[in-house]
């Protein structure tokens, strides 16, 4: 459960980049948000687990406040909260495993984290993951040598690594394709069902947010526009938060979209996740 | 959209680059003021033109020496003044980088507090101040002829530079990474040990290699000072005229820079 209140954000600049933002997440909602570029989206999940400082507001998970932490507090809080990234932001050059694994250096000690001797545990907790996302067989590769949709999974696992009450996502599809998209959508979606886990995803493709998310808030400048369920997203809202265009083409690829994707929920799990693969 | 509309109303526009400095004025006035300053400052040069005749005649020993070098008359001195140079190099580049690697995460904005960002970069910019010749005269002074000031020469500067490009390499890493290994909860040695180093530790390799290198060069000449080493050896036999010896060892000098030019290259290639 998320809880933000309030939440302001006034950069050094003077740029105002989120104007009074309330709002809450129960356990294992999705939440898509969306808006113009530049309307305080990355912003606003990143004031969630402070890598960037709120001006103002009150940010609660469960019942912790996130806002009034000090430094070793904040980084325990840290743990709790899963992020996945725009472009994976994966470290290049460390292989898959020691990439999942980095999901644990909160909980482990510097000189562990240092030798890599990760407890076993976390260990099976990684492996374990791996295979959820369909990656066993590339642990010892180096992040670098793999596709963009298989470094997005290895980010995912580095995300539920640290076993979170959370998770921010940062436009999780930015640079992947069409098809690789909805799959990276679909198993975030998913994974969230599995655990009930909330989420809330930062996302440009109206369409593909509305076919996969339980919930949509609008940002438009700071403020938050619209908040409600995916169909509620009419034309005019859209205009709301977007500024005037013909939303009717978006409507008609929704639509076929939507038939494209009619026969995928059927299949069995594993078989979707060969896919992945 | 269907077709590549050809009548455009402003066909024929010309286009040329904008020059990097607009106002034509200012630019020529520049451009000759440059080329005055040149012509005035090569007139300004005295030259003695029957020294440089005579100059000719000592440079074309030097040059016969080079092509008929003498390895077996000075022998012993050459192996001696190799094996201090090599060891003042390699114990003064290994120094140097355990002093460098702090120093220069120190010195790097993006992950160092303000006030270690400034004592870290004021040691660089004092040991970066100072050419080899200026240190090794000093050094030289306090701890008398011989390797060990050389070997504190190279130390010394090899700090200014590695740390130097290690800051700067640290300050151009994907920000994005080390975002990513904060937001687990992970500490600040840790975002070092996972976020910064993977992506600085194969320019940090490569760098030593480089500085192994340039302190090997160094140190035949700051030997001329009286820092020991090859430069020692090469600078006493060009002052017994010897230059068949003095080519000797600039062979020999050749040929180590060529080996670890080489050798690095590929060690470079290989840690990518």
């Amino acid at each position: 459960m998320l809880r933000v209140e309030n939440l302001r954000k006034r950069y050094r600049t003077g740029d105002e980049a989120l104007k009074n933002v309330s709002f809450s997440v129960p356990a294992g909602e999705v939440v898509g948000l969306i808006g113009p570029s530049g309307a305080g989206k990355s912003t606003l999940i990143r004031c969630i687990n402070r890598l960037v400082e709120p001006t103002d507001g009150n940010v609660f998970l469960n019942d912790l406040n996130v806002t009034r932490l000090g430094r070793n507090d904040l980084k325990q809080a840290r743990r709790r909260i899963g992020m996945i990234f725009q472009e994976y932001a994966l470290v290049e050059r460390l292989s898959v495993m020691e990439n999942v694994l980095s999901g644990r250096l909160g909980y482990v000690s510097f000189w562990q984290s240092f030798t890599r001797r990760f407890p076993q545990a976390d260990i099976d907790k990684a492996f374990a993951l791996l295979d959820r996302v369909g990656l066993t067989d590339h642990a010892d590769k180096r992040a670098d040598a793999l596709s963009g949709g298989q470094r997005q999974r290895v980010g995912i696992a580095r995300a539920l690594e640290q076993d979170p009450e959370l998770l921010l996502v940062d436009e999780p599809t930015a640079s992947l394709d069409p098809k690789t998209s909805r799959q990276i959508m679909r198993l975030i979606c998913e994974i969230c069902a599995e655990r009930n886990l909330p989420a809330i995803i930062n996302i440009h493709d109206v369409v593909l947010a509305q076919s996969f998310v339980d919930r949509i808030i609008g940002l438009r400048a700071g403020e938050v526009v619209f908040d409600g369920a995916p169909d509620a997203l009419t034309e005019d809202v859209l205009s709301r938060i977007y500024g005037e265009e013909d939303w009717a083409v978006l409507r008609r690829q929704h639509d076929s979209d939507e038939s494209d994707d009619a026969a995928d929920p059927k299949k069995p799990v594993e078989e979707r996740l060969v896919e992945l693969v | 959209m269907t077709s590549s509309s050809v009548a455009s109303p402003v066909a024929g526009r010309p286009w040329r680059k904008r020059p990097f400095i607009v106002n034509a004025r200012l630019r020529w006035s520049l451009y000759l003021g440059s080329l005055l300053y040149l012509v005035l400052a090569i007139s300004s040069v005295s030259v003695n033109w029957s020294r440089v005749w005579e100059g000719l005649d000592r440079g074309w020993r030097f040059v016969e020496g080079f092509l008929v070098p003498d390895f077996a008359s000075r022998w012993g001195d050459i192996v001696i003044g190799m094996q201090e140079s090599l060891t003042m190099t390699l114990t003064s580049t290994v120094v140097g980088i355990l002093i460098s690697v702090p120093i220069g995460i120190g010195a790097a904005r993006n992950i160092a507090p303000a006030p270690v960002y400034a004592v870290c970069r004021s040691i660089i910019a004092l040991s970066r101040s100072f050419q080899e010749i200026i240190v090794a005269i000093l050094f030289v002074a306090m701890f008398g002829f011989g390797p060990l000031a050389g070997f504190l020469t190279l130390s010394f500067a090899t700090i200014g530079f590695l740390s130097k490009l290690l800051a700067e390499d640290i300050e151009d890493i994907d920000e994005a990474q080390a975002e990513a290994v904060r937001a687990t909860g992970g500490g600040w040695w840790q975002i070092v040990n996972y976020a910064i180093q993977p992506q600085v530790m194969p320019r940090l390799i490569g760098l030593s290699l480089y500085r192994l290198d340039i302190n090997f060069r160094e140190s035949a000449v700051i030997g001329i000072v009286g820092a020991g080493g090859i430069g020692a050896t090469l600078n006493t036999a060009i002052d017994r005229y010897e230059y068949d010896t003095a080519g000797a060892i600039l062979i020999i000098i050749i040929l180590i820079v060529m080996v670890s030019e080489y050798s690095s290259g590929y060690v470079r290639k290989w840690v990518q």
